[in-house]
């Protein structure tokens, strides 16, 4: 076994039993809804086989793999990306790997001191200082205490606090708060960090300043394990992935080629009717049943395999509800991505022409969103979709359909070459020239 | 990064961790709370910080909140009820020895039963053995019992009472105290995170404890031998009797109670260990 191995996992799975998921959504079950569900429950089983609906083994133990026999290893100084799409079981990997909770099978190994960044701020209390989190955060994270006196200045001059060290941290605002704990967990020397997500919150700035600290510490030899949706980040830090599908391993190896990977997956799964996707939040008050491109809105009028720039563009999504919604309860958002996962524009509805808005939806129907001129540059887009009724989030689908955009003649000069090059978007401009002596 | 099945050993050097699936019985890592144990002291102090934070007279509170009850006790159970006190004692002096040991035991526990549920963020988020958090949830009690100590060491003079050489059981006492309080304690933090009804029966608990322990009365009060051993079997029973024996230097302290209440504080100790090294698996995936 050659000692560059930092991380082993060997044939991790881990099951979650479903019920236990269901008591999560609930937040807490009490002693009562146990006993009655426990009295319950023979009965239910006896209906269910009376009524010829009897459960197959696997329903009955009511489980979901998060995780299935999940292998590789990592080597010391690596940067691993861990990618894959909503419910691939990124997240269940880090909890398994920082030991929050326990694998039901498989085992890892990992040398030195393994720190995570889950979520930034967790183990900070309000009511506690900036200086005094940074000592419990520290020690949580299993750090001594003369080791974070010995980082404490630089840890507070990273996060731009010098000022707010003895203010209680209620008081910092939402960026101070990711900034310092961000700080805590990069300056502490761990051997191995896990980071989840954390640099979406943030200024641009300070996801810059992060993303070239997390360069940093990779290139002090020190081993990174990332978990991102934003595929920019993910290319320009890690060295190498691994790609998860619905708790599976589907490949390791080189960054771009797990990012190419994830990218061809993604596409099929444009092709899986919307209905069938799993890999959804929300909690389905409106779901979205399918996308599709059409060259205007009439009803005769067959989807378009393909946009093109400068012509007109509908994008038509299907929706189902559940109970009528107003539509002044409703906020859909039509995202276009780019293929690195960049959000390029965000439509949302707002106030939907040719619908009486006193009245709730049909159950079922269509949002069309039209776009006069279309001002993409020929290229592959990704359509992700969001829906909230009445604030909450009802329906969220990443990567739910691709907009594929051919050459057109978007500035009317009859060239239709418009290539990827001159960048994505197409501005309607002119031009003028005059004479102006220079002064 | 190659994809490899065989399970292999990591080269067999320094700082190792292996992580592996939990089940059957599961033992307490000293070793790890070891590595742990400034974490410990770092959430004691937390909890004392956050505690008395924004509070006008601060950790005052700890010694205020013992001396109110008493005189509350001494003009309505001492004065209006008439209860008895042993040995001709002045009954403030006799309920306050007694209340500084019960209302650390009263602390402790409501704060360590609620604690696993208090720091779900954290239990979610970051690993670090669970135990610290109800430990420490006792742990900064247990200086808030320091300090209405030394107010009861101040006391007793003041009533004429010097402590004889007897106060050397006082630790011994404490222990046991400490042993029935973390059990009870991590009994009750486990339980709370699957059954929120918890948090619902710990004030009847406390108030039903406080009755059936001799807080407001003596000890001496049962009188039928058989009620009296199964009286002891409550370990608080022992622990305030013996803190009245041994600084206000009552009659003595039965052996028997002292035995029964040692056995039952090491069983509830034992078996709250057990038990909370048993769910403490699952905490991140139902808090």
């Amino acid at each position: 076994m050659d000692k560059n191995t930092i991380i082993q996992i060997n044939n991790v799975s881990k099951q979650y039993l479903v019920g236990q998921v269901k008591k999560n959504a609930r937040q807490y079950n009490t002693l009562r809804d146990t006993i009655t569900d426990a009295a319950k429950r023979p009965f239910h089983r006896v209906r269910d086989v009376l009524n010829g609906r009897a459960q197959s083994a696997a329903d009955l133990t009511d489980t979901l793999w998060a995780l299935k026999d999940i292998s590789f290893d990592v080597r010391k100084g690596e940067v691993v990306g861990i990618i894959g799409h909503n419910g691939a079981g990124k997240s269940t990997l880090l909890k398994v790997l920082t030991r929050i909770t326990s694998p039901t099978r498989g085992t890892v190994t990992y040398r030195g001191r393994l720190g995570a960044l889950l979520e930034a701020g967790t183990g900070f209390h309000p009511e506690l200082t900036g200086r005094e989190n940074v000592y419990l955060n520290g020690a949580i994270l299993g750090m001594r205490r003369h080791e974070i006196t010995a980082k404490f200045d630089r840890i507070i001059g990273f996060a731009g606090v010098e000022r707010l060290v003895d203010t209680p941290v209620k008081h910092y605002s939402s960026g101070m708060y990711v900034r310092l704990a961000f700080a805590v967990a990069v300056y502490l020397d761990l051997e191995i960090l896990v980071v989840d997500e954390v640099l979406s919150v943030g200024d641009a700035e300070f996801q810059k300043r992060s993303l070239s600290k997390m360069s940093d510490v990779a290139n002090s030899g020190r081993t990174v394990l990332f978990v991102s949706h934003n595929m920019a980040a993910v290319l320009s830090l890690c060295t190498t992935g691994v790609l998860l599908d619905h708790g599976r391993l589907r490949a390791t190896g080189g960054i771009k080629s797990i990012i190419q990977d994830y990218q061809n997956s993604l596409s099929k799964m444009t092709q899986i009717s919307l209905l069938e996707r799993r890999d959804r939040r929300g909690n389905g008050d409106l779901r979205f049943a399918s996308v599709e491109l059409r060259s205007d809105y009439q009803d005769s009028m067959m989807p378009i395999g393909t946009a093109m720039s400068g012509e007109t563009l509908c994008i038509v999504l299907g929706y189902q509800t559940r109970s009528p919604v107003l539509p002044r309860h409703l906020t859909a958002a039509l995202h276009i991505d780019d293929f690195l996962g960049r959000r390029l524009a965000t439509c949302f509805t707002e106030n939907p022409d040719g619908y009486d808005h006193s009245d709730a939806l049909p159950l079922t129907g269509e949002l069309v969103c039209k776009i006069p001129r279309l001002n993409l540059a020929p290229g592959l887009y990704r359509i992700s979709l969001t829906s909230k009724v009445k604030d909450t989030l009802a329906d969220a689908i990443l990567a739910a359909g691709t907009l594929e955009v051919n050459g057109g003649d978007f500035f009317g000069i009859k060239d239709s070459s418009n290539e990827a090059a001159y960048g994505p978007l197409m501005l309607d401009h002119c031009w003028h020239i005059r004479e102006r002596a220079i002064e | 990064m190659d994809e490899q099945s065989g399970a292999r050993a990591i080269s067999e050097n320094d700082d190792i961790t292996y992580i592996r699936p939990q089940q059957g019985w599961i033992g307490v890592d000293w070793q790890e709370l070891w590595y742990f144990r400034e974490l410990f002291v770092t959430l004691t102090v937390r909890d004392l910080q956050v505690r008395y934070k924004q509070t006008v007279i601060g950790a005052a509170w700890a010694v205020i909140q013992p001396v109110l009850t008493m005189v509350v006790f001494s003009l309505f159970f001492g004065q209006l009820a008439g209860i008895r006190t042993d040995g001709e004692l002045p009954y403030p002096i006799f309920s306050y020895a007694a209340l500084v040991p019960w209302q650390f035991f009263a602390g402790s526990l409501t704060f360590s039963a609620t604690s696993i549920t208090a720091n779900a963020q954290m239990v979610t988020k970051i690993y670090f053995p669970r135990i610290i958090i109800p430990v420490t949830a006792m742990l900064s009690r247990l200086v808030d019992f320091a300090l209405a100590f030394v107010v009861l060491l101040l006391m007793m003079p003041f009533f004429d009472i010097l402590p004889t050489v007897k106060i050397v059981f006082l630790p011994f006492l404490l222990l046991i105290l400490i042993l029935a309080t973390l059990g009870i304690g991590l009994w009750l933090a486990a339980l709370n995170v699957q059954f929120r009804d918890v948090r619902y029966v710990i004030p009847f608990l406390v108030q039903s404890l406080m009755f059936i322990s001799p807080v407001v009365y003596p000890a001496s009060l049962i009188e039928n031998e058989w009620l009296r051993a199964a009286y002891s079997l409550n370990p608080l029973v022992a622990v305030l009797n013996g803190f009245r024996w041994a600084l206000l230097d009552t009659d003595a302290l039965s052996a028997v109670s002292v035995v029964l209440g040692t056995v039952t504080s090491l069983l509830l100790f034992v078996s709250g260990l057990w038990y909370f090294k048993q769910i403490e698996r699952s905490f991140a995936d139902i808090v």
